[in-house]
Formats: C-alpha cells, structure tokens, sequence
C-alpha cells in the first residue's frame, strides 16, 4: 500500500467498488419545480441533504444530456450512499434513478404528479428515513492512496498562484500520478496560451486532437459572440496581484498538471475510465467546474487560490490552497493549506506537497474541510445554451 | 543576501517578487528548487507577486516566463525594472484582431 503520511487511509466502499470519503443521502431534484418538496424533505429527515439547482425543464440536445449527467453522475458519486430523486413527472424521474442504480447503490424516485408536494414529501420522507438508517450502518474500512480519485482547478488567482500553489498541486499530481490515482484538471477558457504545453503532455496525438478540438469550439464561441475576451482576461484582481497577460495567467493555471502525462479528454461530467490525468471540457467557473467534477465521479478537490475563491460544494470537499500570505492572514477561514512559506523560502516544493498530502488524508478520514464547516454547498450545473 | 526574487525556469526573462522590494535593492534571484541564478538590483519599487526584468529587454522582445512566452515588450524594458501591463501585452486575442470581431 502506497502512503504519503503516517495516517492510514479509511473512507466507504461502494457497491461497484468506487471508494467514498463522504457518506451523504441526497434528495437530488430532477427539476427547478421539484426543489420545495426536496427541501421539505431534507428538513424533515436529519441526515440528508438538499441538492437542488434551477434547471432541467425544456432543455434539448447537448444541454439536455449534460444536465441530466450531472445529475446522474452527481447520484453515483461514491461519497454518496444513497439517493431520494424527486422530479415533477415520472419519465424523466426513472431516467435519473435508473442511471445512479447502475452502481449497486440504493436509490428511489418520486414524482410529484397525480400526488402534490405534501403527499411526495410523506412517501419520500420514509424511504429517506431508511436510507439514513442503512448509511449510518456502514462502517468506514482502509483504503488506498490510488483509490481516491481527485480533481483541480484555481481561482481567484494571482502571480502566487503560478509560483507556488499551482506548482505544488502539480508536485502532489506527479506523486499522485505514480500510485495511480485518477485525476482531473480542465478549464477550457482559461488554458489560452498554454494550450501547446497540454497538448505536448498528452499521451497520444488523438488525445491532444480531441483537446485542441474542445478549445477551438470555446475560441470560435467567444469570436461568434463578438467580443474580445482581452478586456476580461486577465482579471483586475488578477492584475492587482501581478498578471500581465492571459499567457502568463494560462502558463501559471496548468502548472497545476506538473509533468503528468493526460491520459484521456473527457466531454463535461464524463467518467474516466481508466487511472492518470484527465483533461476535463469545462466551464473556469468555480462551481461549474467543481460540480463537473464531482458528475464525474471526483472525491477529494483541490483548489488553489492567490486571492482568496471562497467556493465550496456539498458533496465533494474542496480544500483550499494559497501562497499568498495576505490572503492566509486575511481571509484564513477558507484555507485549508497556508503555503506563503514557500515565499518565505521555509520548505520547498515538495515540503509543500508534503503539507497537502497531509492535510488530504485528513480531510480523507473525515475532517471538514474550511468550506464544509462554512456551509460553501455551492452546486452548480453548466448550462450550454437556452432552453426550448 | 537576501533572497526576493522566484524564477520558475533559470533562464526566464522575469521573476516574480516573493516579498516587496524597494527600488534600488539589492535581492538575490533563486529557483523555485532554491538555486541561485543572479543578483538583481531593483529600479523600481516591485510589489509581491509583481514581475522584474531579469536582463534588458528590447521593444518587441517576446517576454518568456515558465519557459514560454507570455506576451511581447511594446517599450523596452531596463534590468531590474517592473514589468507589467504598462510595459508588455498579450500576442494574443489582438487589439487589430478585435477590431476585426467588431467590425463583423
């Protein structure tokens, strides 16, 4: 067994094997209408938590599979354990519920027509009721480094952030990378002028094809739209703490990767099907890109930040990251890890990584990370385009 | 003497500042492994996390930081000086180039 820390490793096995460090019950909503019975729900049964988010009605095409993706990859998580689905009608409840039971896991949906809310609420309360009996049950057993797969993305960042935070995520990729874990890193929009860099560590030619397929479209996006995005990018946050130009803000972004090789491209919310690292299509947004991530199965994030992204997620711990010592003074509820020693010149890069590995096999173990004891439940789904 | 100034690849045209130096400091410049690439005295005042020309940079000179380029010098730039948006700009997303969005 690989170990990075004296601490041994415990979390949840799942029913198709997958290794949860969160032992949730959900009430998912299929659909924006389906959220005051899913909160009626979640407030009337201790133990269960609310996921609820204002879409899923009148979606098509791309935006329709994505969405439902979501929801479904979200259900199949492992650091979930079980799922109450609530939706308006029973078409597309089924479609939820039938895609989460595919892990083995136990699931059950409710559709509010013909019943009403009060009625949904009273037959989804008691079978919530006994998934919170049957979770509360499994005990926590060892597990293994390789076993945890885990994600990445920045915000919020500044020239710290590609000097120090970024590159020691990259550190812990690499080791990562070693014992096998699988991972993820994405951000379509904000790898411009890094995008060569990606594609010479992808593993094949039709990896970096499919890659520089997914930015071109965000490219050709942006240019339909008429905009330049050169008046946004770098931010005047990101300028204040010393960005220059979107290059230099890309370059420091996919630090993030160290020198791992990227293994597979996945379409928003795509399960990865076989260990390393993933270059996930996907929104910079915080919470988009940290939902997608926990869609495609993530347990463990994180995320570094030079002044201060405070953005969390119910289901999926983030821990935060920062090098910026103003940030770590200031703003010190929200980091998990106070890298400004590498500033300082106190450790060095794999001291650092040493420090987030440690605090990882904590937060592993079951320690709340800074923004689950905030209440940061921030869950987002991606939205393509409108709706019909 | 001290050390103020990180470089993520030895041969860099920038580093970045790890604390605020004043100008006319003297700082040592090191690797993010803590090597020692040169002295660097400072021109300018260069806030953490800014940037400072590591040798002379000529208008127009592609600026590499990480080993790459971020961008091109649209003024020359002294050694020691602070580099930033008054000085370099991105080779991409082009002023010219959106003009010519607009203009679609």
């Amino acid at each position: 067994m690989n170990t990075y820390t004296n601490l041994s490793l415990t979390g949840y096995r799942r029913e198709n094997g997958r290794v949860g460090i969160r032992n949730h019950v959900i009430i998912l909503s299929v659909d924006d209408i389906s959220n005051a019975a899913v909160e009626g729900i979640a407030s009337l049964i201790r133990g269960t938590r609310a996921i609820t988010h204002p879409y899923g009605r009148l979606q098509f095409g791309e935006d329709l599979h994505l969405t439902f993706n979501t929801l479904i990859g979200t259900g199949c998580n492992p650091n979930i354990a079980a799922v109450v689905v609530i939706g308006i009608e029973p078409n597309w409840t089924d479609y939820v519920v039938k895609g989460i039971a595919e892990t083995g896991k136990p699931v059950a949906g409710f559709s509010i027509e013909r019943y009403g809310d009060l009625k949904t609420i009273e037959m989804a309360s008691r079978k919530a009721k006994e998934f919170v009996q049957y979770a509360t049950e499994l005990p926590r057993v060892p597990v293994d480094w390789k076993e945890i797969w885990v994600s990445t993305k920045c915000g919020e960042s500044d020239t710290t952030s590609g000097l120090a935070a970024n590159p020691t995520v990259g550190r812990v990729f690499e080791r990562l990378e070693k014992t096998g874990n699988t991972l993820f890193f994405g951000e379509t929009t904000e790898v411009t002028g890094a995008e060569d860099k990606i594609m010479e560590q992808c593993a094949t030619p039709e990896i970096a094809a499919q890659f520089k397929a997914a930015f071109d479209d965000y490219q050709a996006l942006v240019e339909s739209q008429g905009v330049s995005l050169l008046g946004t990018q770098p931010t005047e946050g990101n300028i204040r703490g010393g960005l220059s130009t979107i290059e230099e803000k890309a370059l420091g972004n996919v630090e993030k990767m160290g020198r791992c090789t990227v293994v597979g491209f996945l379409k928003p919310a795509e399960t990865p099907k076989k260990p390393g690292l993933h270059f996930m299509d996907s929104s910079s947004a915080a919470a988009e890109m940290v939902t997608l991530c926990l869609a495609a199965g993530a347990v463990l994030h994180l995320f570094p930040t030079g002044q201060g992204n405070i953005i969390g997620n119910p289901l999926l711990p983030v821990i935060k990251l920062s090098a910026n010592p103003l940030t770590v003074s200031t703003m010190s509820e929200h980091i998990d890890v106070d890298l400004s020693g590498l500033l300082r010149f106190d450790y060095n890069m794999d001291g650092a990584a040493d420090h987030v590995l440690d605090m990882m096999a904590h937060t592993i173990n079951g320690r709340l990370t800074n923004a689950e004891s905030l209440r940061h439940d921030e869950f987002v789904i991606t939205k393509l385009y409108r709706s019909a | 003497m001290k050390k103020g100034i990180l470089l993520h690849e030895a041969s860099d045209d920038v580093g970045v500042a790890a604390m605020d130096i004043k100008a006319g400091e003297e700082v040592q410049a090191v690797t993010l492994e803590g090597a020692s690439v040169a002295t660097v005295k400072t021109i300018e005042d260069i806030p953490l996390g800014h940037k400072v020309a590591m040798r002379d940079l000529a208008k127009n000179h592609h600026v590499q930081e990480y080993g790459r380029t971020i961008g091109f010098a649209f003024q020359a730039i002294n050694f020691g000086g602070h580099v930033h948006v008054h000085n370099i700009k991105s080779l991409r997303w082009s002023a010219s180039r959106a003009k010519v969005l607009v203009e679609k």
